[in-house]
């Protein structure tokens, strides 16, 4: 049997932007997929507050619910997102990394309904929330 | 009455441009990307330029979904800054300086952003154009479209919400 995590994990590790931001996959499998951003002040969207800019944060989050649907056990293999929604809750805190989680709730023959947060050191309320449509599609 | 004369060329240029820059420039984020803004006039476009760290999927080669929607997103935030700031700018209450320096001066901060991925981006450069369909005292919605070699056929699109800087509560 093919080990999908494994497959998605070198996918993910893989790609030349999720190395530029830093991504690592701490968690895939059954639809289910986490990845972690590290505090980087290159990623600085004000440099008033030192917060993180919400398009590096749209960027973990649009990997992590691609890797979430790769790993569904469903899935034929890749994926490409077709729209994806971010509301932003609050500015992430500077100098602590940024947590994503993302679940792929819905699988058709063709698209594949995912949602995502994204959270840092504070547990209780996160700094983004996502929700999107992907493609499904064979490897 | 005689009309004013207008302004040399060269100054109102380097006004404009020097504002621009001043909200440009200071933002990593934008550099880390390495964005840059074209100037028309009022108009900007957004230029994303190609590097190997933007590739998304190395199959393909594909730009990342993530670098397209924070191309567009930046795009957005700048064009909407852009003309929030314009008319301080032309009168000569705001300045370049004023725009790095003074603490007090907030930018439009994003609500939420939806990006529709129309066609993979190719790994080449990358142009967006931001749309401002109202902007209030709270609240803006802006549209946004990225393109690379056909303007008319987009590589995605976006729309957002932005909250509008907040003036000082005055004592009544």
């Amino acid at each position: 049997m093919v080990d999908k995590a494994a497959i998605a994990r070198q996918f993910i590790e893989a790609i030349p932007h999720a190395r530029a931001l830093g991504m690592k996959l701490n968690k895939i499998g059954n639809g289910e997929a986490e990845i972690t951003m590290p505090y980087n002040a290159e990623l600085v969207g004000d440099p008033r507050t030192g917060v993180i800019h919400g398009g590096a944060v749209f960027a973990v989050l649009d990997t992590c619910c691609g890797a979430a649907v790769m790993s569904h056990p469903a899935a034929p293999g890749g994926t490409a997102t077709i729209d994806l929604r971010i509301d932003y809750m609050r500015a992430a805190t500077p100098g602590q990394s940024i947590t994503t989680h993302a679940m792929c709730y819905h699988l058709t023959r063709n698209v594949a309904f995912v949602r995502a947060t994204a959270m840092d050191e504070d547990q209780e309320l996160p700094v983004a929330t996502a929700s999107g449509s992907f493609t499904v599609e064979g490897l | 009455m005689a009309r004013q004369r207008p302004e040399p060329m060269q100054v109102v240029k380097h006004r404009r441009d020097a504002a621009l820059n001043a909200i440009v420039d200071g933002v990593p984020f934008i550099r880390f990307l390495n964005i840059a803004f074209d100037r028309r006039g009022d108009e900007l476009t957004g230029v994303l330029n190609f590097d190997e760290k933007l590739i998304g999927n190395p199959l393909l080669p594909a730009l990342h979904g993530g670098v397209t929607a924070a191309f567009l997103e930046v795009t957005a935030v700048i064009t909407l800054s852009w003309e929030y700031f314009l008319p301080s700018i032309e009168s000569g209450e705001l300045d370049a300086d004023a725009i790095v320096k003074d603490e007090s001066i907030r930018f439009p901060k994003t609500v939420d952003f939806t990006v529709d991925y129309l066609r993979s981006g190719l790994p080449r450069d990358a142009y967006a154009r931001a749309f401002v369909s109202r902007s209030g005292r709270r609240y803006a919605s802006v549209r946004v479209e990225a393109w690379q070699d056909n303007h008319a056929r987009p590589y995605a699109q976006a729309s957002g919400h932005f909250l509008m800087p907040q003036p000082k509560a005055k004592d009544s």
